[in-house]
């Protein structure tokens, strides 16, 4: 049902006409010291795509690399951080694989269900909607700051408070909505994947980035010159599709295109709806917001303005 | 003129190390190796009030930072 071609968040299998298999596979090298909350971030992030496509995760199987200077007590502590959040999300861990390398890398292969008609992609937006975000930005400048210590403790555990939320609640409230389109943010960052939707689509997205949440913190170290490569790298291969108004603050720009580790959704869902959605969101003590809107083609795939 | 090389350093290395070095004096020219520590250079300098160009030399970028 979608394969390569749409670069959606996971594969999926129709089984038969109850039954779509979901099948999503990462992993990436350690972006938090601690083993166990690097297990945790990197669990949070594979899980996640299962939510994105609108089904439930079920089998997941470890994937580790390590060196072999890394302590027995650093692998179980990854692997332990790992099971914690399959656990959460209400899925077992049937087993793996582990090979030696230069570099430690954790992550899942996850599998998941869904009704086939229930079955979310990223290219299913509509005209007329409204995009809501489940997560603040932010997560890869903060990470950035945090490797050479610049964090207090209580900046640093909400950062990986964001990481570690599973997008099983967040999901939850969006699906009896109805959603047109739904993606998870992650490594191409708010506009990177808003402009795979509106690329999918055929569609132009608006964003309004006085409505879009950024982690208060993220936005002071962006001013910084505190951002990761990969933000430029998003920034440069976007160029041409996303049109960006004057007048906005370059460190708020600058936070949409983060790299994000275990993002939130980006749901794409009828106006009429929207504000229902927003209700279900708070009522599971999820921070959603209404960020922009699904426009007919305009001159660029996306457009940034200062406020809606 | 205050010299500092941070080829070779990722980020955010480079800006902190150009923090360290703008106090020992003004301008300052600071060597990098790729464009992500120049743009981060350039938006901590001026958004600190300082004037900032840069150039391509070599393979290499020189970043001047003055009043």
């Amino acid at each position: 049902m979608v394969g390569f071609d749409s670069s959606d968040d996971a594969a999926v299998y129709r089984i038969n006409d109850d039954t779509a298999m979901i099948a999503t596979v990462d992993f990436f090298p350690p972006i938090v010291d601690d083993p166990f909350q690097f297990g945790q971030v990197a669990a949070t992030n594979a899980l996640s795509d299962v939510w994105a496509m609108g089904g439930t995760p079920k089998i997941a199987m470890n994937l580790l690399t390590f060196p072999s200077c890394l302590s027995l007590d650093a692998v179980r502590g990854i692997l332990a951080g790992g099971y914690d959040k399959v656990m959460e999300a209400g899925a077992v861990i049937v087993g793996g694989h582990s090979i030696e390398d230069k570099e430690p890398k954790y992550g899942l292969c996850v599998t998941g269900f869904a009704r086939p008609e229930e079955i979310l992609t990223n290219d299913g937006a509509k005209v007329g909607d409204i995009l809501v975000i489940t997560k603040p930005l932010g997560t890869g400048i903060l990470s950035t700051a945090a490797k050479a210590g610049l964090l207090t403790q209580a900046e640093y555990d909400e950062m990986l408070a964001i990481m570690t939320t599973l997008n099983k609640k967040g999901q939850e409230a969006m699906l009896p909505v109805r959603p047109n389109a739904c993606t998870d943010i992650t490594g191409f960052g708010l506009l990177g994947h808003v402009q795979e939707m509106a690329k999918g689509c055929g569609h132009t997205i608006e964003l309004w980035a006085d409505s879009v949440p950024v982690v208060p913190k993220a936005l002071e170290l962006a001013k910084d010159g505190i951002i990761p490569g990969g933000a430029y790298n998003n920034m440069g291969y976007l160029a041409g599709d996303v049109a960006v108004d004057a007048g906005i603050p370059l460190e708020r720009s600058d936070s949409f295109y983060d790299p994000q580790t275990a993002g939130g959704l980006l749901i794409s869902v009828p106006e009429a709806r929207a504000e229902e959605l927003l209700h279900r969101l708070h009522d599971l003590g999820v921070p959603g917001a209404a960020i922009g809107a699904v426009l007919p083609r305009g001159e660029h795939l996306v457009h940034v303005r200062a406020s809606r | 003129m205050n010299e500092l090389d941070a080829r070779g350093y990722s980020c955010p290395e480079p800006v902190l190390m150009t923090k360290a070095a703008l106090k020992k004096g003004l301008p300052l020219k600071v060597l990098v190796d790729s464009m992500t520590p120049v743009q981060n250079i350039t938006r901590f300098a001026s958004n600190a009030g300082y004037q900032v160009s840069h150039k391509a030399v070599g393979e290499d970028f020189e970043v001047t930072i003055s009043r």
